[in-house]
């Protein structure tokens, strides 16, 4: 049993993590508010029920993940939602490692974090039909476990790992649109080359490519 | 131990036959399919440990680990940085005073009830 008196306490420096994720599922700054507003008072009042030395945090997640789907998700529900392209596997290293590997004199990850703003990582997530953005945000943002996701949306393993999996390369396929809307990279078999930056070796890095060095 | 491997880098329960390739027995294919499991740290210690040992030999494989496993930072770290509303914090702060004094205009039964789910 948890006491209430130490709910603020506990709690409340997940805020900023609720907020965001609350912005991800409603794609609305006022709807996250209220969220994630009904979250906090749920779990205070549930607070009790809370087994101490457990996670608070996926106690809090189950909360608001469960709040959303109940009360917020019907609003703009599209009846394609359940649809996904198919997309192949590694999808944007396919695409981009070679780029990648043709930069030196820095890290990867700064390439990395030059090629996606802010926004274009935040907009990828939210178009991803709803079943497969929750299950992204609690793996890839939020880093839990499948079978915190599994005992947070209440699906079996198999479930989180699916649309996981199909979510990912979703996502991927978006990111890639917005690195050929910025020239990041030209369109392969693209009409002259219409917005491409400078040529680079795209060549999946298995066909024997290893760093440039020029 | 039936081990009759002698592996530097073989520290870990081995199914081994009796091939002598260095990539143990992962190859390229089975490596990348595995890759989001590995990341996600989803694996059997066996699983993984294999796996681990092809990376080791295989630049290409490591190459495209990287990529997937930087992406990942990359997207986190771009989604946790929206700012709370102050007015949000003071809201919740004032909402939860006003239930811990027993002035709860919304009721605590379907509260608790939803929380505990």
């Amino acid at each position: 049993m948890a006491d209430q008196a130490d709910f603020a306490e506990q709690a409340m420096e997940y805020m900023p993590q609720l907020y965001s994720a609350a912005l991800r599922m409603t794609r609305n700054p006022s709807d996250a508010e209220d969220l994630v507003q009904e979250t906090y008072l749920k779990a205070y009042r549930g607070f009790g029920g809370f087994q101490e030395g457990t996670n608070l945090k996926a106690w809090l997640y189950r909360i608001l993940t469960n709040t959303f789907i109940n009360s917020y998700r019907s609003k703009k529900r599209r009846p394609d939602e359940t649809e996904l392209d198919e997309v192949e596997d590694l999808y944007l290293y396919r695409r981009l490692g070679g780029l990648e590997a043709a930069q030196v004199g820095r890290s990867a990850e700064d390439e990395l974090m030059d090629w996606f703003t802010d926004a274009e990582v935040k907009q990828a997530i939210e178009d991803l039909p709803e079943n497969f953005r929750l299950a992204v945000l609690l793996a890839d943002v939020e880093g839990f476990s499948y079978k915190e996701i599994a005992e947070i949306l209440d699906i079996p393993i198999g479930t989180v790992m699916s649309r996981l999996h199909r979510g990912r390369k979703a996502l991927q396929k978006q990111l890639y649109e917005y690195a050929l809307q910025r020239g990041l990279t030209d369109r392969p078999s693209g009409p002259d080359g219409a917005g491409a930056a400078e040529p680079v070796d795209r060549q999946p890095a298995h066909t024997g490519t290893t760093a440039h060095d020029d | 131990m039936g081990e009759h491997r002698h592996d530097h880098d073989s520290d870990g329960p081995s199914h081994e036959h009796s091939h002598d390739h260095s990539h143990a027995d992962v190859d390229c294919e089975a490596a990348l399919a595995e890759i989001y499991t590995y990341l996600d740290g989803e694996l059997t210690d066996d699983t993984r440990q294999r796996i681990a040992r092809h990376l080791e030999g295989c630049n290409p494989c490591i190459e495209a680990y990287d990529f997937e496993a930087e992406l990942r930072m990359v997207i986190s770290r771009r989604c946790r940085n929206d700012e709370v509303p102050e007015t949000l914090r003071l809201r919740i702060a004032e909402r939860l005073t006003l239930i811990a004094r027993g002035d709860d205009p919304d009721g605590g039964d379907e509260g608790a009830r939803a929380a505990g789910a």
